[in-house]
Protein backbone atom coordinates (compact mmCIF):
# COMPACT_ATOMS: atom_id res chain seq x y z
CA UNK A 1 0.00 0.00 0.00
CA UNK A 2 2.73 2.48 1.01
CA UNK A 3 4.69 1.43 -2.06
CA UNK A 4 1.72 2.02 -4.31
CA UNK A 5 0.93 5.41 -2.77
CA UNK A 6 4.53 6.61 -2.88
CA UNK A 7 5.32 5.45 -6.40
CA UNK A 8 1.87 6.52 -7.55
CA UNK A 9 2.37 10.09 -6.38
CA UNK A 10 5.69 10.42 -8.18
CA UNK A 11 4.58 8.69 -11.40
CA UNK A 12 1.36 10.71 -11.62
CA UNK A 13 3.25 13.93 -10.91
CA UNK A 14 5.72 13.31 -13.72
CA UNK A 15 2.93 12.41 -16.16
CA UNK A 16 0.88 15.49 -15.20
CA UNK A 17 3.95 17.71 -15.56
CA UNK A 18 4.66 16.20 -18.97
CA UNK A 19 1.09 16.83 -20.14
CA UNK A 20 1.22 20.41 -18.88
CA UNK A 21 4.51 20.91 -20.67
CA UNK A 22 6.32 21.65 -17.41
CA UNK A 23 8.63 18.67 -17.38
CA UNK A 24 11.66 20.94 -16.86
CA UNK A 25 10.38 21.71 -13.35
CA UNK A 26 10.63 18.12 -12.16
CA UNK A 27 14.37 17.87 -11.55
CA UNK A 28 14.73 21.13 -9.58
CA UNK A 29 11.65 20.18 -7.54
CA UNK A 30 13.27 16.88 -6.56
CA UNK A 31 16.46 18.59 -5.44
CA UNK A 32 14.76 21.35 -3.49
CA UNK A 33 12.40 18.91 -1.73
CA UNK A 34 15.22 16.57 -0.75
CA UNK A 35 17.28 19.47 0.56
CA UNK A 36 14.31 20.74 2.55
CA UNK A 37 13.87 17.31 4.13
CA UNK A 38 17.42 17.25 5.46
CA UNK A 39 17.17 20.85 6.73
CA UNK A 40 14.00 19.97 8.61
CA UNK A 41 15.58 16.96 10.29
CA UNK A 42 18.52 19.13 11.41
CA UNK A 43 16.05 21.49 13.06
CA UNK A 44 14.27 18.55 14.65
CA UNK A 45 17.37 17.09 16.31
CA UNK A 46 17.54 19.68 19.11
CA UNK A 47 14.05 19.18 20.45
CA UNK A 48 13.98 15.39 19.94
CA UNK A 49 17.25 15.03 21.83
CA UNK A 50 15.94 17.01 24.78
CA UNK A 51 12.56 15.36 24.90
CA UNK A 52 13.76 11.77 24.67
CA UNK A 53 16.21 12.60 27.46
CA UNK A 54 13.33 13.66 29.72
CA UNK A 55 11.36 10.59 28.66
CA UNK A 56 14.23 8.35 29.75
CA UNK A 57 14.10 9.87 33.23
CA UNK A 58 10.36 9.21 33.39
CA UNK A 59 10.95 5.64 32.25
CA UNK A 60 13.73 4.91 34.73
CA UNK A 61 12.08 6.53 37.76
CA UNK A 62 9.00 4.31 37.56
CA UNK A 63 6.77 7.34 37.14
CA UNK A 64 4.49 5.26 34.93
CA UNK A 65 3.43 3.24 37.98
CA UNK A 66 1.56 6.26 39.35
CA UNK A 67 -0.45 6.51 36.15
CA UNK A 68 -1.03 2.75 36.08
CA UNK A 69 -2.79 3.02 39.42
CA UNK A 70 -5.53 5.06 37.76
CA UNK A 71 -5.63 2.92 34.62
CA UNK A 72 -6.18 -0.40 36.36
CA UNK A 73 -10.00 -0.28 36.59
CA UNK A 74 -10.25 0.71 32.93
CA UNK A 75 -7.95 -2.14 31.92
CA UNK A 76 -10.03 -4.68 33.84
CA UNK A 77 -13.11 -3.52 32.00
CA UNK A 78 -11.39 -3.57 28.60
CA UNK A 79 -9.78 -7.00 29.00
CA UNK A 80 -12.28 -9.30 30.71
CA UNK A 81 -10.39 -12.39 29.48
CA UNK A 82 -7.16 -11.53 31.29
CA UNK A 83 -6.86 -12.62 34.95
CA UNK A 84 -6.23 -9.65 37.25
CA UNK A 85 -2.76 -10.60 38.43
CA UNK A 86 -1.57 -12.16 35.20
CA UNK A 87 1.70 -10.99 33.62
CA UNK A 88 -0.31 -9.89 30.59
CA UNK A 89 -2.22 -7.37 32.69
CA UNK A 90 0.91 -5.65 33.97
CA UNK A 91 2.42 -5.49 30.48
CA UNK A 92 -0.83 -4.06 29.12
CA UNK A 93 -0.88 -1.44 31.89
CA UNK A 94 2.73 -0.44 31.26
CA UNK A 95 1.97 -0.10 27.56
CA UNK A 96 -1.12 2.04 28.21
CA UNK A 97 0.79 4.26 30.64
CA UNK A 98 3.66 4.78 28.23
CA UNK A 99 1.28 5.66 25.40
CA UNK A 100 -0.57 8.11 27.63
CA UNK A 101 2.68 9.94 28.36
CA UNK A 102 3.55 10.09 24.68
CA UNK A 103 6.44 7.64 25.10
CA UNK A 104 5.88 5.72 21.88
CA UNK A 105 9.38 4.24 21.95
CA UNK A 106 8.89 2.80 25.41
CA UNK A 107 5.34 1.65 24.70
CA UNK A 108 6.29 -0.74 21.89
CA UNK A 109 8.47 -3.16 23.94
CA UNK A 110 5.75 -3.35 26.62
CA UNK A 111 3.21 -3.93 23.88
CA UNK A 112 5.19 -6.81 22.44
CA UNK A 113 5.55 -8.29 25.93
CA UNK A 114 1.80 -7.94 26.41
CA UNK A 115 1.11 -9.74 23.12
CA UNK A 116 3.40 -12.62 24.12
CA UNK A 117 1.59 -12.95 27.45
CA UNK A 118 -1.80 -12.76 25.76
CA UNK A 119 -0.64 -15.48 23.40
CA UNK A 120 0.02 -17.74 26.41
CA UNK A 121 -3.70 -17.40 27.23
CA UNK A 122 -4.64 -18.27 23.65
CA UNK A 123 -5.89 -21.77 22.90
CA UNK A 124 -5.70 -21.24 19.16
CA UNK A 125 -2.20 -19.82 18.49
CA UNK A 126 -2.67 -18.64 14.90
CA UNK A 127 -5.91 -16.73 15.56
CA UNK A 128 -6.22 -13.47 17.48
CA UNK A 129 -8.25 -13.58 20.71
CA UNK A 130 -10.86 -10.97 21.64
CA UNK A 131 -8.46 -9.41 24.12
CA UNK A 132 -5.70 -9.23 21.51
CA UNK A 133 -8.04 -7.37 19.17
CA UNK A 134 -8.96 -4.93 21.95
CA UNK A 135 -5.29 -4.41 22.71
CA UNK A 136 -4.59 -3.69 19.06
CA UNK A 137 -7.52 -1.27 18.88
CA UNK A 138 -6.16 0.58 21.89
CA UNK A 139 -2.69 0.82 20.40
CA UNK A 140 -3.68 1.83 16.88
CA UNK A 141 -5.65 4.71 18.38
CA UNK A 142 -2.89 5.42 20.93
CA UNK A 143 -4.69 7.77 23.28
CA UNK A 144 -2.11 10.24 24.51
CA UNK A 145 -1.89 13.22 26.85
CA UNK A 146 1.42 14.52 25.57
CA UNK A 147 1.83 14.36 21.78
CA UNK A 148 5.60 14.76 22.00
CA UNK A 149 6.51 14.38 18.35
CA UNK A 150 3.96 16.97 17.32
CA UNK A 151 5.30 19.56 19.75
CA UNK A 152 8.82 18.87 18.51
CA UNK A 153 7.75 19.22 14.89
CA UNK A 154 5.95 22.48 15.49
CA UNK A 155 8.91 23.86 17.43
CA UNK A 156 11.23 22.90 14.58
CA UNK A 157 8.93 24.59 12.04
CA UNK A 158 9.09 27.82 14.05
CA UNK A 159 5.62 27.87 15.60
CA UNK A 160 4.95 30.75 18.00
CA UNK A 161 3.64 28.44 20.69
CA UNK A 162 4.51 24.84 19.71
CA UNK A 163 2.39 23.37 22.50
CA UNK A 164 -0.86 25.11 21.59
CA UNK A 165 -2.24 22.11 19.66
CA UNK A 166 -2.04 19.75 22.64
CA UNK A 167 -5.64 20.41 23.67
CA UNK A 168 -7.04 19.72 20.22
CA UNK A 169 -4.81 16.70 19.79
CA UNK A 170 -6.06 15.21 23.05
CA UNK A 171 -9.63 15.76 21.87
CA UNK A 172 -8.93 14.14 18.47
CA UNK A 173 -7.06 11.18 19.91
CA UNK A 174 -9.89 10.72 22.40
CA UNK A 175 -12.33 10.47 19.47
CA UNK A 176 -10.16 7.94 17.69
CA UNK A 177 -9.72 5.83 20.85
CA UNK A 178 -13.44 5.95 21.57
CA UNK A 179 -14.32 4.90 18.02
CA UNK A 180 -11.79 2.07 18.12
CA UNK A 181 -12.99 0.77 21.48
CA UNK A 182 -16.67 1.05 20.60
CA UNK A 183 -16.25 -0.79 17.31
CA UNK A 184 -14.12 -3.38 19.08
CA UNK A 185 -16.92 -3.93 21.61
CA UNK A 186 -19.41 -4.23 18.78
CA UNK A 187 -17.36 -6.85 16.94
CA UNK A 188 -16.74 -8.78 20.14
CA UNK A 189 -20.48 -9.01 20.73
CA UNK A 190 -21.23 -9.73 17.08
CA UNK A 191 -18.71 -12.58 16.84
CA UNK A 192 -19.84 -14.16 20.07
CA UNK A 193 -23.40 -14.29 18.81
CA UNK A 194 -22.30 -15.61 15.45
CA UNK A 195 -20.43 -18.42 17.17
CA UNK A 196 -23.46 -19.19 19.33
CA UNK A 197 -25.69 -19.35 16.26
CA UNK A 198 -23.29 -21.74 14.51
CA UNK A 199 -23.26 -24.07 17.51
CA UNK A 200 -27.04 -23.93 17.56
CA UNK A 201 -27.28 -24.82 13.86
CA UNK A 202 -24.89 -27.74 14.28
CA UNK A 203 -27.11 -29.19 17.00
CA UNK B 1 -16.17 28.68 30.57
CA UNK B 2 -14.86 29.09 27.04
CA UNK B 3 -13.57 25.72 25.81
CA UNK B 4 -10.82 27.53 23.93
CA UNK B 5 -9.41 28.84 27.21
CA UNK B 6 -9.40 25.38 28.71
CA UNK B 7 -7.61 23.99 25.65
CA UNK B 8 -5.03 26.76 25.90
CA UNK B 9 -4.43 26.35 29.60
CA UNK B 10 -4.08 22.58 29.19
CA UNK B 11 -1.69 23.05 26.28
CA UNK B 12 0.50 25.51 28.11
CA UNK B 13 0.68 23.52 31.31
CA UNK B 14 1.13 19.95 30.26
CA UNK B 15 4.76 20.04 29.09
CA UNK B 16 6.27 22.12 31.92
CA UNK B 17 4.24 20.14 34.46
CA UNK B 18 5.46 16.84 33.08
CA UNK B 19 9.11 17.98 33.12
CA UNK B 20 8.74 19.27 36.67
CA UNK B 21 7.17 16.05 37.92
CA UNK B 22 9.63 13.86 36.04
CA UNK B 23 12.69 15.62 37.47
CA UNK B 24 11.40 15.84 41.05
CA UNK B 25 10.12 12.27 41.12
CA UNK B 26 13.20 10.91 39.37
CA UNK B 27 15.60 12.72 41.69
CA UNK B 28 13.75 11.67 44.83
CA UNK B 29 13.68 8.07 43.63
CA UNK B 30 17.46 8.15 43.31
CA UNK B 31 17.67 8.20 39.52
CA UNK B 32 20.89 9.75 38.24
CA UNK B 33 18.88 12.32 36.35
CA UNK B 34 21.56 13.88 34.22
CA UNK B 35 23.24 10.63 33.16
CA UNK B 36 19.83 9.17 32.36
CA UNK B 37 18.91 12.28 30.42
CA UNK B 38 22.02 12.00 28.26
CA UNK B 39 21.39 8.31 27.67
CA UNK B 40 17.88 9.00 26.41
CA UNK B 41 18.96 12.05 24.49
CA UNK B 42 21.29 9.89 22.39
CA UNK B 43 18.24 7.92 21.29
CA UNK B 44 16.66 11.19 20.22
CA UNK B 45 19.60 11.88 17.95
CA UNK B 46 19.42 8.39 16.42
CA UNK B 47 15.70 8.82 15.91
CA UNK B 48 16.19 12.08 14.03
CA UNK B 49 18.90 10.60 11.82
CA UNK B 50 16.80 7.50 11.09
CA UNK B 51 14.04 9.82 9.93
CA UNK B 52 16.14 11.36 7.12
CA UNK B 53 15.57 8.67 4.43
CA UNK B 54 11.81 8.61 5.10
CA UNK B 55 11.58 12.36 5.01
CA UNK B 56 13.61 12.71 1.81
CA UNK B 57 11.55 10.06 0.03
CA UNK B 58 8.20 11.45 1.12
CA UNK B 59 9.02 15.10 0.69
CA UNK B 60 10.17 14.52 -2.87
CA UNK B 61 6.94 12.65 -3.64
CA UNK B 62 4.68 15.23 -2.05
CA UNK B 63 6.72 18.15 -3.41
CA UNK B 64 6.36 16.77 -6.91
CA UNK B 65 2.70 16.01 -6.39
CA UNK B 66 2.01 19.60 -5.41
CA UNK B 67 4.50 21.28 -7.75
CA UNK B 68 3.43 19.42 -10.88
CA UNK B 69 -0.22 20.38 -10.51
CA UNK B 70 -1.33 16.80 -9.77
CA UNK B 71 -2.80 17.88 -6.44
CA UNK B 72 -4.82 20.61 -8.15
CA UNK B 73 -6.16 17.99 -10.52
CA UNK B 74 -7.15 15.69 -7.65
CA UNK B 75 -8.74 18.62 -5.86
CA UNK B 76 -10.71 19.50 -8.95
CA UNK B 77 -12.07 15.96 -9.21
CA UNK B 78 -12.94 15.77 -5.54
CA UNK B 79 -14.27 19.31 -5.12
CA UNK B 80 -17.96 18.37 -4.83
CA UNK B 81 -17.30 15.79 -2.11
CA UNK B 82 -14.85 18.02 -0.28
CA UNK B 83 -17.09 21.08 -0.40
CA UNK B 84 -19.93 19.07 1.08
CA UNK B 85 -17.85 17.64 3.88
CA UNK B 86 -15.77 20.74 4.63
CA UNK B 87 -12.47 18.86 4.38
CA UNK B 88 -9.68 20.85 2.72
CA UNK B 89 -8.08 19.00 -0.21
CA UNK B 90 -4.58 19.76 1.06
CA UNK B 91 -4.98 17.26 3.92
CA UNK B 92 -5.89 14.32 1.65
CA UNK B 93 -2.36 12.93 1.11
CA UNK B 94 -1.75 13.03 4.87
CA UNK B 95 -5.07 11.34 5.63
CA UNK B 96 -4.31 8.56 3.16
CA UNK B 97 -0.78 8.04 4.44
CA UNK B 98 -1.55 8.19 8.17
CA UNK B 99 -2.73 4.56 8.68
CA UNK B 100 -0.07 3.18 6.32
CA UNK B 101 3.26 4.60 7.38
CA UNK B 102 4.13 6.56 10.52
CA UNK B 103 7.30 8.09 9.15
CA UNK B 104 5.68 8.69 5.77
CA UNK B 105 2.81 10.58 7.37
CA UNK B 106 5.22 12.42 9.64
CA UNK B 107 7.11 13.57 6.56
CA UNK B 108 3.94 14.85 4.91
CA UNK B 109 2.88 16.64 8.10
CA UNK B 110 6.29 18.31 8.33
CA UNK B 111 6.09 19.33 4.69
CA UNK B 112 2.66 20.88 5.26
CA UNK B 113 3.81 22.79 8.33
CA UNK B 114 6.71 24.22 6.37
CA UNK B 115 4.71 25.04 3.25
CA UNK B 116 1.67 26.62 4.91
CA UNK B 117 3.35 27.74 8.14
CA UNK B 118 3.08 25.95 11.48
CA UNK B 119 0.55 28.45 12.83
CA UNK B 120 -1.76 28.36 9.79
CA UNK B 121 -4.97 26.38 9.97
CA UNK B 122 -3.62 23.75 7.57
CA UNK B 123 -0.35 23.51 9.48
CA UNK B 124 -2.23 22.97 12.71
CA UNK B 125 -4.54 20.44 11.08
CA UNK B 126 -1.49 18.52 9.87
CA UNK B 127 -0.02 18.46 13.39
CA UNK B 128 -3.29 17.37 14.96
CA UNK B 129 -3.97 14.69 12.35
CA UNK B 130 -0.49 13.31 12.86
CA UNK B 131 -1.04 13.17 16.63
CA UNK B 132 -4.62 11.94 16.56
CA UNK B 133 -3.90 8.27 15.89
CA UNK B 134 -1.11 5.76 15.52
CA UNK B 135 -0.05 3.86 12.41
CA UNK B 136 -2.56 1.00 12.28
CA UNK B 137 -0.69 -1.10 9.72
CA UNK B 138 2.60 -0.85 11.61
CA UNK B 139 1.07 -1.72 14.98
CA UNK B 140 -0.81 -4.64 13.45
CA UNK B 141 2.27 -6.01 11.67
CA UNK B 142 4.61 -5.68 14.63
CA UNK B 143 2.28 -6.91 17.39
CA UNK B 144 0.69 -9.81 15.55
CA UNK B 145 3.92 -10.63 13.73
CA UNK B 146 5.97 -11.16 16.88
CA UNK B 147 3.62 -13.81 18.26
CA UNK B 148 2.79 -15.46 14.93
CA UNK B 149 -0.90 -14.57 14.69
CA UNK B 150 -2.06 -14.94 11.10
CA UNK B 151 -5.82 -14.64 11.49
CA UNK B 152 -6.28 -11.10 12.72
CA UNK B 153 -10.11 -11.19 12.58
CA UNK B 154 -11.60 -7.71 12.96
CA UNK B 155 -8.49 -5.94 14.30
CA UNK B 156 -7.74 -4.15 11.01
CA UNK B 157 -11.28 -2.78 10.66
CA UNK B 158 -11.33 -1.49 14.25
CA UNK B 159 -7.95 0.15 13.73
CA UNK B 160 -9.02 1.85 10.53
CA UNK B 161 -12.32 3.02 12.03
CA UNK B 162 -10.32 4.55 14.87
CA UNK B 163 -8.07 6.29 12.34
CA UNK B 164 -11.00 7.66 10.40
CA UNK B 165 -12.65 9.01 13.55
CA UNK B 166 -9.38 10.55 14.72
CA UNK B 167 -8.59 12.19 11.39
CA UNK B 168 -12.08 13.63 10.93
CA UNK B 169 -12.11 14.83 14.54
CA UNK B 170 -8.73 16.49 14.02
CA UNK B 171 -9.98 18.36 10.95
CA UNK B 172 -13.26 19.53 12.43
CA UNK B 173 -11.99 20.37 15.91
CA UNK B 174 -9.16 22.41 14.38
CA UNK B 175 -11.66 24.26 12.21
CA UNK B 176 -13.72 25.07 15.27
CA UNK B 177 -10.87 26.11 17.53
CA UNK B 178 -8.39 27.80 15.18
CA UNK B 179 -10.40 29.07 12.19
Amino acid sequence: MINLLWAGMIVISIIVAAINGEIENITPLIFSSAENAVTIVLGLISILVFWLGIMKIIEKSGFIRIIIYFLRPLAHWLFPGVPRNHQAMSAILMNMGANLLGMGNAATPFGIKAMKELQSLNSNPDTATDDMCTFLALNTASFTLVPTTIIALRAAAGAQNPADVIGVTIAATFCSATAAILSDRFFRYFYRHKKRRQIFIRK
Amino acid sequence: MNPLLIFNALSNWIVPALILLALLYGYLRGVKVFETFVEGAKEGFDMAVRLIPFLVGMMVAIGLFRGSGALELLTLVLTPVLRLSGIPAEVLPLGLMRPLSGNGALAIAVEMMNTFGPDSLLGRMAATMQGSTDTTLFVLTVYFGTVGIRKTRYALITGLLGDLAGLLAAIFICRMVFH
